[in-house]
């Protein structure tokens, strides 16, 4: 064994790309949360994502209008459950465990052509003056746009939720429902518009996988990412900036386990891979606080 | 002078019952206008079709001369009428001043908002801090959130849905000071209420709804509590008699109970001491959120506390979980009917048998006797006059008079030592009221101990041997209820501390 | 303008409706989807659902069912305790490896003694200890910490997983299988093996304890204060606190009960019709019983009804993927939808949709 062989610059590099993925997803299942409904499929929506973005890099020979193909493919997803959840009032867990079955059925189903291609190239960015810093460069400032495309979303949302009126409304949905229903807002509206972002942004994730990361398709890809990414929406409080905290913290240990494997520690290679999910559930343990949104899960139906 | 709004043969039919039937009448500037009538009245679904959340099947309204028919409360606010729900549509997460710009239709920004709400909280005498969470404030400093957010909008009709319910004397003044200075200011408001000696010290105008129709519109400051109540129930009530009994021995005693908040808008108990004596009814006054869903919960037994804090008889029960003390002769009833006292997607023979599991046999070595817990819901049907097909019914489908019998019947059946009862009569019609509070008397009569925690002041004191107020968890000195002023009672609910706000 | 209104009591008639309205949902749609893949939408529709009962070699499909559908039941009805109390266990898969994988390292222990009367009911009891002590992971970390059981629980089926591969690579791979991943053959150990009843039926244990584990429930609901307390705590979480339901105890009799049940299926499954432990050993039944638990209407009768229907989409799945070429996936893409078609027309059930006129 030898533990020299982990390149700390290249190590920070890869957490970054690792923990993509997961900020993507979460960062849309946190808006979901936040306007109160629980939507336990985004392992499926991901899936979806990883596969449509695939099949529209690989058909157009650009990943970009693969990025566009999966956050559709997942934003339509996400609608479907909408609209189960919110105007056929269904049950919000069954429904989204649902979702995960299906997108898993139907990703496989449409991949089935796409096994063992090989997708375009989506290039590095080396940031001019920035990506020239040493070590910081490296890590921060060389890599692909989505995972700066990630940040400005989270940026973005932090500030959508917490300065903006829409934002404000969202949360008020969110928080109870039936006193927004009151005052007029349309509550499964702006449920639906939060779930369809959540869905485009589980799609991206998704794709992330199988254009950047992977980069190749194969069924079942996600492997649990998406679950991971429903598991740091709870550690993140509903808060974007600890979102970026927990999926950085997800990201180290993925990447971690995957330096030890390739430097032959004397460990095998299962237990190593179970890591990321039990590190999941530690920190799950650790971190239940935070007060989930007041009407998060409930099903909403405007009476008389 | 034409009137403010014109409502004219406005009707609304849902499928099992006309809600409102040919409705018409006019509110003027300025005035105090009170709308009458029992629960299921109507009242509430007119209200919603002037403010936009009803539409209504026929009929037509004026305001200011101009058609009014708001498909929705943003056009209804946007015209001039707010509204003060009764159950306030706050957001317990956000701050005041998130929710009162939640409730405008072009809100400036923030900070400008915390400003106007001061401006606005000192004018009226509402005082109000813009940056507080709404969960952890009182329920009446929760009203002054939903007020100030309707006055940032300079109506011209607000409206008011039972607005007193949740208030102390004291602070029932100073809505009441409020109300008159806009009245004076030229805003109409349309006055909700039961409660018909507010009526007559406020309002100048009052229209009487029953059965979805107008049945009379009067002066209340010429027409007396007595004749108003005959037009809204429509026959002469029944006032609960009381046998004299005799007091017995204590049955029920708690010395120094505290319990911590169950959750982070909760109330903790401290220090709560009295006894209840057999064949005694105890008041507990105090207005909602001051800890009575939480001395319940310790009483029943749904909370354990430590030992020595409840004695019941001659035992130390304050350990024991709620069957243990339901078999010892310890029966409550809690606010919630939905989801708390009784499970509403279940049949009443399944809610009968929730609490009477221990007292009624209703199991035998954990299998359960359908036919006997069947039995039981009957009883309680026949026993309590409860309206409904037969046991097999869900309790969602039961009205909310109704199921409160039936919760209240299904523990007083079980011949209770002490009944803990919380907001009896909450939410239900005057008859079935009447009823509930007979039932309580003649439990007492028998020689248990009735425990009665309630907002509605009236109701206490009718049927009340001693009287006692909870406030921030902490309860008053149990005083005999006879001669007690309103007054007296307003400082025992209200504490001192509430009265700075007195000072306008 | 369509609208729902609540029905002030569930439709008697759309709660066994539904779920065949959600089953011929299915075929329509599916039948659509196989058309646009190319396929003669009867033909697949026919071979899925006929075939393993009504064809020339349904003498070898129906006992299949048997089988397929053994595990099903017994995952589905643990759960259907857990769902209806509102403890959501959906790690059962992981469940079921962690009981196959404690059954067979107790019989992989004894070999090759033979002691039938002691191998095969320790392995059972194995089985099921294995199974609930991976459940009363989340359970505990539920009760104790507040934590999301839905997570926890599916994040350590990934777990499982892994240690699943671990165990059929290391510990109790086959010492004479020349390095090759997979323990010893169970099936060829008489005293550890799950046998077949009767002969040429497939009725092995598992098949029985199914059947035992339905009557169970079914006592246990209508009759008994245990599935009383199940059903308010589901209902009305405040009233079964008032009636006295203590919920931490109800987490985890509920997730017990299920991780058992899921870890004895596990064991069934390994010592009987897939014989050994190998790292594709799982194919999905706990995550399938979810769908079953719901389309069963978390009833016991309803589940094994269900369960039986899905053990056929399995089989004809298989038999139209080797004479049709249609795809492994498809089949799971029909079990999802199945599962989407019945919580879309369960709305029949508590609401009554009516149309209204111009309003909006």
């Amino acid at each position: 064994m030898d533990l020299s062989a982990i390149n700390p610059i290249l190590f920070f590099a890869s957490l970054m790309v690792a923990a993509t993925p997961i900020i993507l997803a979460g960062i849309g299942e946190l808006v979901v949360e936040r306007a109160g409904v629980l939507n336990l499929g985004v392992e499926g929506m991901m899936i979806l994502g990883a596969v449509c973005g695939f099949i529209v890099a690989v058909n157009t020979g650009s990943a970009w209008l693969g990025f566009l193909g999966a956050a559709l493919g997942g934003a339509l997803l996400a609608l479907l459950f909408g609209v189960l959840t919110q105007c056929l009032l269904s049950n919000q867990v069954a429904t989204g465990l649902a979702l995960t079955l299906f997108g898993l059925g139907l990703s496989a189903l449409m991949g089935q052509g796409y096994i063992g291609i090989k997708g375009p190239v989506f290039a590095d960015w080396h940031i001019p003056i920035l990506g020239d810093i040493p070590v910081l460069g490296p890590i921060m400032f060389q890599q692909d746009p989505m995972v700066y495309i990630a940040l400005l979303i989270v940026l973005g949302t932090g500030l959508f939720l917490n300065r903006t009126r829409a934002g404000l409304i969202l949360r008020a949905v969110g928080e109870n429902h039936d006193a927004a229903h009151q005052l007029g807002y349309k509550v499964i509206r702006v449920r639906l518009m939060a779930l369809a972002f959540g869905g485009a942004c589980a799609g991206l994730g998704g794709a992330y996988l199988s254009l950047v990361r992977v980069p190749q398709w194969t069924e079942g890809m996600t492997a649990g990412a998406g679950w991971i990414a429903l598991a740091i929406v709870v550690f993140a409080g509903w808060k974007p900036w600890r979102l970026l905290l927990g999926a950085y913290l997800f990201g180290g240990v993925t990447v971690l386990q995957l330096n030890l494997q390739a430097a032959g520690v004397a460990i095998p290679v299962e237990y190593l891979s179970m890591s990321p999910y039990l590190a999941t559930i530690v920190v799950l343990v650790i971190m239940s606080a935070g007060r989930a949104p007041g009407s998060l899960g409930r099903i909403f139906h405007a009476s008389h | 002078m034409s009137a403010l709004l014109k409502i004219d043969g406005l009707t609304k039919a849902y499928p099992a019952v006309i809600a409102n039937n040919n409705i018409s009448f006019d509110i003027q500037q300025g005035e105090i206008h009170a709308l009458l009538g029992e629960n299921g009245a109507g009242k509430s679904t007119l209200v919603k079709a002037i403010y936009g959340l009803v539409k209504p099947d026929t009929g037509i309204m004026h305001l200011n001369d101009a058609p009014f028919a708001p498909a929705e409360p943003r056009v209804a606010r946007s015209a001039g009428v707010a509204m003060v729900f009764q159950h306030f549509s706050l957001f317990d997460a956000l701050s005041v001043a998130e929710n009162i710009a939640l409730g405008m239709e072009r809100p400036p920004p923030q900070h400008k908002i915390a400003q106007q709400v001061r401006v606005v909280s000192n004018r009226y005498g509402l005082p109000l801090d813009p940056d507080r969470i709404v969960g952890d404030l009182s329920a009446g400093e929760r009203q002054r959130v939903e007020i100030i957010r309707c006055l940032l909008q300079d109506p011209k009709l607000l409206i008011m849905d039972e607005p007193t319910s949740v208030l102390t004397p004291q602070e029932v003044g100073i809505l009441f000071k409020t109300l008159r200075k806009l009245s004076q200011e030229g805003t109409a408001i349309l006055y909700i209420s039961h409660k018909l000696e507010e009526i007559r010290e406020l309002c100048e105008t009052a229209t009487i709804l029953r059965g979805g129709e107008v049945v009379a519109t009067c002066d209340p400051r010429t027409t007396s509590a007595g004749e108003m109540a005959e037009m809204m129930v429509g026959r002469v009530l029944h006032v609960p008699e009381r046998a004299a009994g005799d007091v017995g021995p204590v049955v029920l005693s708690l010395k120094n109970m505290s319990a911590p908040a169950p959750n982070a808008f909760g109330t903790a108990l401290s220090d709560i001491t009295f006894d209840v004596k057999a064949g005694e009814i105890l008041g507990i006054g105090g207005v909602a959120g001051n800890g009575q869903d939480e001395l319940v919960a310790a009483l029943s037994g749904e909370v354990t506390v430590p030992a020595g804090m409840i004695q019941l008889k001659h035992d130390d029960i304050g350990r024991l979980g709620v069957n243990a003390r339901r078999k010892m002769g310890l029966l409550a009833a809690p606010e919630e009917r939905m989801g708390h006292a009784a499970a509403p997607d279940m049949s009443l023979t399944e809610n009968a048998l929730m609490t009477g599991l221990a007292r009624k046999r209703l199991s035998h070595r954990g299998f359960l006797r359908w036919p006997a817990a069947r039995a039981f819901a009957k009883d309680v049907i026949q026993a309590f006059d409860v309206r409904t097909p037969g046991p097999a019914n869900m309790a969602r489908s039961l009205s909310g008079g109704n199921l409160q019998k039936f919760v209240i019947g299904r523990e007083i059946l079980q011949a209770p030592d002490v009944f803990v009862v919380n907001q009896p009569t909450w939410g239900v019609d005057a008859s079935a009221a009447a009823a509930i509070r007979q039932a309580l008397l003649d439990l007492t009569a028998k020689g248990a101990a009735v425990v009665c925690i309630s907002q509605d002041l009236d109701e206490l004191m009718e049927i009340s041997d001693r009287f006692c107020a909870l406030n921030g968890g902490q309860l008053s000195e149990p005083v005999a209820a006879q001669g007690l002023s309103v007054e007296q009672i307003g400082l025992m609910l209200g504490g001192a501390q509430q009265m700075d706000d007195a000072h306008v | 303008m369509i609208t729902l209104e609540k029905r002030p009591e569930p439709s008697q008639f759309w709660v066994f409706a539904t779920p065949l309205l959600s089953v011929l949902l299915t075929m329509v749609v599916g039948g659509m989807l196989f058309a646009a893949l190319g396929q003669n939408p009867f033909v697949a529709m026919r071979t899925i659902f006929l075939d393993p009962l009504f064809s020339e070699f349904s003498w070898f499909y129906r006992p299949q069912l048997f089988i397929k559908g053994a595990p099903l039941v017994l995952i589905a009805i643990g759960l259907s305790f857990g769902f209806r109390a509102g403890v959501w266990n959906i790690g059962a898969e992981g469940q079921y490896i962690i009981g196959a994988i404690c059954g067979a390292a107790v019989g992989l222990a004894f070999y090759p003694m033979e002691a039938r009367w002691l191998i095969f009911p320790l392995m059972v009891l194995a089985g099921a200890l294995g199974g609930w002590a991976w459940a009363m992971i989340p359970g505990i970390l539920r009760t104790r910490f507040g934590t999301n059981e839905i997570l926890v629980s599916l994040m350590l089926v990934y777990v499982a997983e892994q240690l699943l591969a671990s165990m059929a690579l290391g510990p109790l791979r086959n010492p004479d299988g020349m390095g090759f991943p997979g323990s010893r053959n169970l099936s060829q150990y008489p005293s550890a093996a799950n046998l077949e009843l009767i002969q040429e039926s497939a009725m092995h244990w598992g098949v029985v304890a199914a059947f035992i584990a339905v009557i169970f429930a079914y006592v246990a609901l209508a009759r008994h204060l245990f599935g009383f307390h199940v059903r308010l705590a589901g209902q009305a979480p405040r009233a079964a606190n008032f009636a006295g339901v203590n919920p931490n105890r109800l987490i985890l009799i509920c997730l017990g009960l299920s991780g058992t049940l899921a870890g004895l299926a596990g064991m069934f499954e390994v010592s009987g019709p897939a014989g050994q432990i190998s790292i594709d050993f799982n194919v999905g039944y706990g995550f399938t019983a979810i769908i079953v638990a719901f389309l069963g209407r978390l009833h016991p009768i309803g589940i094994l009804l269900a369960a039986g229907l899905m053990a056929l989409t399995y089989i004809g799945g298989e038999i139209a993927q080797s004479n049709l070429g249609l795809p492994g996936a498809a089949i799971q893409l029909l079990q999802g939808m199945l599962l989407f078609f019945l919580l879309a027309v369960d709305v029949l059930t508590n609401y009554r949709i009516t149309w209204q006129r111009g309003r909006a």
